[in-house]
């Protein structure tokens, strides 16, 4: 029988959080319980041969308790009632050691009991395919994008995530969540001499869903490996990005990385109340700010939507059991509210959002983002070229940089278009941009409508201490913005 | 009591386990990470969070007939759970092998022999943590964080090859915050790692800390963009030197097209013959086997006086390209990295870098770099912490934070004017997923010109 995808593992003992949590012995004003249970599965043909045939098992439980104002946590992959007894033993010897020294005294005000199941909603499961018919797709896109010699790397990628998340907690929280989650890359490098030029499909991490295999168009895909290949070859022979000052014209799967970098982490609450200020940074986004600063134009609204069917990061729960909702952080321009948890809400008095996350079972939540979404607007992508008269149009993200107190940034991409009176003209390799935050949202002039929005996501939004990389979606229609600093590469 | 050789004996046991299910044809290699961690978070000279976390992770590669398939799982502990476990996904190995293609680039397991190398430590308990950083820490506005406790890099395969290192350790990675005159904050880096915890030591790191903190407090001078003679610290050099990780000198990254020297290989460009670059394992701070458990060479030559003479090539780039491979390893991002790096030092005596560098920025720290043009080896990133304006070889101030993007081969080419004498150990403090091993060895640098953008 042909292996499909899916891989249960039958002879591992199945798990249940709330035995568990109830055979706990100890003291403790509150305890808590998170199971994780995650499978990675990693798929790719490189130049028509297999690369990668991997699979992640990760299970694992975070035991947590607040003892005298302080949360103590323990992580265990041992999942036998003698290992997670010792977790909690541990999570109480922590939370009565920092409790004396504790930046906050918390209660209980920020582990709701909350109940529900939430289910990534897909048709077709990992089931439904076969492990030779996934290669033989890989293979087939490996040899649409490998349409030339000069093409050196001709790499398709696809990765599935099967993830269970279920929380209990003595307060009566039980929140069991599934999620299966899709991502794919499909990249040509072209090469000539030591010049080479790489194209993906909207960027190495961008394409992430979560959804079932129905989201994976495999006669789209086969025909927009092709493209990539045109545009890497192109690229290859294209002149490097003008050095100037032009209207910029983003694409949705830019937009995404301009959000991620350029909004979300400044309102993550705390970074503002200066936990990240050793790792990740500060952020000049000040408690005040909110419901004064003028963050970007009368056209910028941004939301936190942990609504959207098929995003990369919704969800029903975050990972203190608060339920999530889609709620506005940026409003015809005006900051309104932060990304910041209950426990942050309750050191900072500033309304957020349902954002207590952690990567896995063996890291305490902290405030991540989630869905972050550029709101659409009402113009259109050929009317925002028509009406340039100098400008470019970039794609697909590839370098990313901005300071610790997230202000100057500069950011590059794969592959852009010079528009020149109104008109799509050359197409230019390196183009890359750098401006200041406030006065680069200050800046955008127009925001395409909601037919012309497109969601994607990365798996890999790095932060905290012990650090984590969480999955985080982004969606947003192409957006114009009014004389950017533009250059290419080369020197 | 240590809870290390508990864990040598079961993967031992484990791997034999596994080992004997094998049919004729199959190899299997097996890794075995661990780790029994406790990690302090400070805000503001308090503590924020406090986690432990006992993590064992097995990985298995499961090579047969030309496929190679890799899986890696969470390990309970209890040797018969684990066992069923590995059993379970041997099979499934087993079942995939049919139906894959072949992949003409695995590289047949061999026994290449044992190692075994245990650094035992003296590490405190999270109490005792909590209260000495904290009491340390008092007075000042102190952020980061303390890591403790044993970890764990072993290998084994089905041809008899065996290599265990185990490390006793911990870090305090921190930073002092304070504002100067005009308001704004301003702040100083600092890292103690090591296996011993010394609290004479700690302190004194911290007062030079504090030391450094105090010339923060003048006012900051904001600088127009473009070119500045300047100096890098060690903690700038590092911040450079992990760029050369990421896809500068592997062997894969420049047959892939994607290579930041893939025009110092093709010898378009030159570095500077003040430059040199080795893989240096005689630190002891990271396992000098890979994840297939080949050995790389104590030191290996990659850059000598500006010239490369070797690129990274792991045992499957071997196969692929027909270059020698040195025992190299690959990232998750499938490309080989420096897994021991020594930047060798120059002439410059360290206590002579501001006179030598006369009015120029002074940097200590570094801050989100990225390729802006990874085939001309150009970087941006911004300065961050301690970074100073200085004239005739004095401190004048603080700056204002400045972006960078500039070429590996200005900075460590033409515009090279000086490496200091003195190298420091910067060791690796990251913790995505588990705690890392390993750091760079680094001198100072002062460079003529280095492009500043915004």
């Amino acid at each position: 029988m042909m292996p499909s995808l899916s891989i249960p593992l039958v002879k591992s003992t199945p798990f249940n959080p709330e035995i568990a949590l109830k055979s706990l012995r100890g003291q403790a004003d509150w305890v808590g319980l998170r199971y994780v249970n995650e499978k990675t599965h990693s798929r790719s043909v490189r130049n028509g041969r297999p690369e990668d045939n991997s699979v992640v098992f990760d299970h694992g439980a975070m035991v947590e308790v607040l003892i005298d104002g302080h949360f103590g946590y323990a992580g265990t992959s041992d999942l036998s009632s003698t290992g997670l007894q010792k977790a909690l033993d541990r999570a109480k010897m922590l939370a009565k050691a920092g409790s004396q020294h504790k930046v906050t005294h918390f209660d209980l005000s920020t582990r709701p009991a909350s109940v529900g199941h939430y289910r990534t909603p897909y048709f077709q499961g990992l089931d439904s395919t076969s492990l030779s018919e996934l290669t033989d797709l890989l293979i087939m896109a490996s040899e649409k994008l490998k349409a030339s010699e000069k093409i050196v790397t001709a790499l398709a990628h696809l990765r599935f995530i099967e993830t269970t998340l279920h929380f209990v907690s003595s307060n009566g929280a039980n929140t069991l969540q599934e999620f299966l989650f899709l991502t794919n890359n499909f990249q040509a490098t072209a090469q000539e001499g030591s010049e080479s030029q790489t194209r993906t499909l909207n960027g190495g991490v961008a394409r992430c869903l979560q959804m079932g295999l129905e989201a994976f168009d495999r006669d789209q895909a086969l025909k927009d490996c092709e493209n990539v290949a045109k545009q890497a070859l192109e690229l290859l022979a294209a002149p490097n990005c003008p050095t100037d000052q032009l209207d910029l014209l983003l694409a949705p799967d830019q937009m995404l990385l301009q959000i991620h970098e350029s909004i979300g982490h400044h309102l993550e609450l705390d970074r503002i109340l200066g936990d990240e200020r050793n790792y990740a940074g500060w952020s000049f986004v000040q408690p005040q700010d909110f419901g004064t600063l003028k963050y970007g134009s009368s056209l910028m609204n941004v939301t936190f939507d942990p609504s959207v069917p098929g995003e990369f990061a919704s969800y029903a729960f975050d990972d203190c059991g608060n339920p999530a909702q889609r709620e506005f952080l940026i409003e015809k321009g005006l900051l309104k509210k932060g990304l910041g948890s209950l426990e942050s809400q309750f050191r900072s008095q500033i309304p957020g959002v349902a954002n207590f996350r952690s990567s896995s079972w063996n890291r305490a939540p902290i405030d991540r983002m989630a869905n972050i979404n550029l709101e659409p607007g009402n113009s259109k992508l050929a009317d925002m070229i028509s009406q340039t008269e100098r400008g470019i149009y970039m794609e697909s993200n590839v370098s990313w940089s901005i300071d610790d107190y997230r202000n100057k940034f500069q950011f590059g991409c794969e592959y852009a278009r010079l528009i020149e009176n109104g008109q799509l003209t050359k197409v230019v390799k390196n183009p890359n941009y750098r401006g200041v935050t406030v006065p680069f949202w200050n800046s955008l002039k127009a925001v395409g409508s909601a037919d012309e929005v497109e969601i994607f996501g990365s798996p890999w939004c790095g932060k905290g201490e012990p650090s984590q990389a969480i999955r985080v979606g982004h969606s947003a229609p192409p957006c114009l913005f009014e004389k950017v600093e533009v250059f290419g590469g080369g020197k | 009591m240590s809870m290390i050789p508990q864990m040598e004996k079961n993967f031992s046991t484990l791997s034999e386990s596994l080992f004997s299910e094998l049919k004729a044809g199959e190899e299997l290699n097996l890794n075995f990470n661990a780790e029994d961690s406790v990690f302090v978070r400070f805000n503001q000279s308090q503590v924020r969070q406090n986690t432990s976390v006992d993590q064992k992770v097995l990985t298995l590669q499961f090579q047969s007939d030309q496929r190679k398939i890799r899986f890696e799982c969470s390990l309970s502990g209890d040797l018969e759970t684990d066992r069923q476990l590995g059993l379970e996904l041997l099979q499934r190995a087993r079942e995939e092998a049919r139906v894959l293609p072949a992949d003409p680039f695995v590289v047949p397991m061999e026994n290449r022999g044992e190692s075994h190398k245990h650094h035992p430590g003296r590490l405190l308990g999270p109490e005792e943590a909590i209260n000495s950083l904290i009491q340390s820490a008092r007075g000042s506005d102190f952020v980061g964080l303390y890591a403790s406790g044993p970890i764990v890099r072993a290998t084994a395969n089905s041809k008899g090859q065996k290599h265990w290192f185990s490390t006793e350790s911990f870090f305090v990675d921190y930073s002092l915050f304070t504002t100067n005159a005009d308001q704004e904050n301003k702040a100083v880096k600092g890292t103690y790692a090591d296996s011993h915890w010394d609290q004479n030591l700690f302190s004194q790191k911290l007062q030079d800390s504090q030391n450094q903190l105090s010339l923060m407090k003048r006012k900051s001078l904001s600088l127009k963009p473009g070119s500045y003679r300047t100096y890098f610290a060690s903690g700038a050099v590092g911040a450079i030197c992990d760029m050369l990780s990421w896809n500068a000198l592997s062997l894969s990254a420049l047959k892939k097209g994607n290579c930041a020297f893939a025009k110092l290989y093709d010898k378009e460009k030159t570095l500077s013959p003040l430059f040199h670059l080795k893989e240096n394992f005689s630190t002891g701070l990271s396992p000098q086997f890979n994840s297939l458990g080949e050995m790389a060479p104590e030191e290996l030559t990659l850059i000598e006086k500006g010239e490369l003479k070797n690129m990274l090539v792991s045992s499957r780039a071997e196969k692929e390209y027909g270059v020698k491979a040195n025992g190299s390893d690959f990232s998750s991002w499938g490309f080989e990295y420096l897994r021991a790096p020594e930047i060798l030092g120059g002439e410059l005596e360290e206590s002579k870098a501001l006179e030598a560098l006369g009015t120029g920025l002074y940097l200590s720290q570094l801050h989100y770099l990225n390729w802006s043009d990874i085939s001309h080896a150009r970087m941006t990133g911004m300065t961050r912490y301690a970074c100073f304006w200085v004239e005739k070889g004095e401190i004048v101030g603080p700056i204002k934070d400045l972006r960078f993007d500039d070429t590996l081969y200005q900075i460590f080419g033409g515009e090279l004017e000086a490496l200091t004498r003195e190298q420091h150990i910067d060791p690796v403090v990251d913790t995505y997923f588990s705690r890392s091993l390993g750091g760079k060895k680094v001198p100072g640098a002062l460079v003529r010109q280095f492009a500043f953008t915004l």
